[in-house]
């Protein structure tokens, strides 16, 4: 744990502007479509109000995760353009206030998820909490350049507990779907990284491009998501899902190699030139909404 | 120097906040246990 003493002694008490940004509500709209879909997906839906408590539980959880994350990273968000504004940062927060905010949020989204679902979407809810902190932030992030690799499972986890919450049991599908959001990671944070390796850098992450280069960062953005489409396509073969899924399935999953190629083909190094990189971590966004949705809507269509 | 104003001001601010949110915490575990307990309307 990095030794950092507060410099702000006694500040106002935050703000609950920077309480809700320490969640990282962006990062948070993700992970609850996720969750809300591997809820939806289910063969059987119990009463609404324990989906909607089920997904306000994974909601929290994250924001949890994020809360940790910043109270952990505190210096090293100072360092980094993308963060440096941040509320620990920038001072308007006590470090303490994060982790006090962070740890309550998580143990009563995992309390909440008991009461409301079942214990076990609770267990996988705070394993998910605490691989995020413990084993990718603490561990993982600052030690190697495989913390995507490892970490992306972290991410991977709503659509389970989603599915979990609404069955009470672990099923092929949510498997399948964690598989996919586990291979997604990679290329979605490496095409990121790509472009503001700098801030890395500056800040002592070991990234990929950082450690192992830019043309080796390119090639495993290419060689992971040849995995990662085949993961997005085979429920369907498997008969996990319809034709509308994986017919969907297949095209997003071509144009998301298609873009990585042109990546791979790439040799810019400049960020400005790196058009590719960007184009890419913007469909991956895209891609995971869209495959999503669709796994919902064939799901839902009438057979 | 913290203006004591400011202070009061986001003590209160968030005295409020975290009322309506345990309200809302409460309506919500009622309607939880209705919910579980498979009581009809």
């Amino acid at each position: 744990m990095p030794a950092i003493e507060m410099t702000n002694a006694a500040p106002l008490p935050a703000d609950w502007r920077d309480l809700v940004a320490l969640t990282k509500p962006r990062v948070m709209s993700l992970v609850v479509f996720t969750g809300l879909c591997g809820w939806l997906a289910a063969p059987a839906l119990p009463p609404l109000v324990l989906g909607f408590s089920a997904i306000l539980c994974i909601a929290l959880a994250a924001g949890a995760c994020g809360a940790l994350n910043q109270w952990y990273e505190v210096e090293v968000d100072a360092k980094m353009r993308r963060t440096a504004k941040r509320p620990l940062p920038a001072g308007r927060m006590e470090r303490q206030t994060a982790l006090h905010f962070g740890v309550g949020l998580g143990v009563f989204s995992v309390l909440l998820m008991g009461l409301a679902a079942n214990w076990l979407a609770a267990g996988l809810l705070a394993a998910s909490i605490l691989f995020y902190v413990l084993i990718y932030t603490i561990w993982l992030k600052p030690r190697t350049a495989q913390n995507i690799v490892i970490g992306g499972a972290a991410g991977a986890f709503p659509p389970l507990v989603g599915w979990v919450a609404a069955t009470g049991h672990v099923a092929p599908l949510p498997l399948m779907l964690f598989a996919i959001i586990f291979l997604w990671t990679p290329p979605h944070f490496w095409a990121l990284s790509l472009f503001v390796r700098s801030d890395y850098a500056a800040a002592g992450i070991p990234m990929l491009p950082v450690v192992a280069g830019v043309p080796n960062t390119r090639r495993q953005i290419f060689l992971y998501s040849l995995p990662m489409a085949a993961a997005a396509v085979a429920p369907w073969p498997l008969g996990l899902t319809g034709r509308v899924y994986g017919l969907s399935a297949t095209i997003l999953s071509l144009v998301f190699v298609a873009l990585a190629a042109r990546v791979l083909a790439n040799r810019a190094t400049e960020p400005a030139a790196m058009a590719p990189e960007k184009k890419l971590f913007a469909y991956s966004v895209f891609y995971l909404f869209a495959l999503f949705t669709v796994l919902i809507v064939d799901r839902w269509l009438p057979q | 120097m913290i203006p004591e104003d400011e202070v009061i001001r986001r003590q209160r601010e968030r005295a409020r906040i975290t009322a309506w949110l345990l309200g809302a915490f409460v309506v919500l575990l009622f309607f939880i246990t209705i919910a579980k307990t498979g009581i009809n309307w």
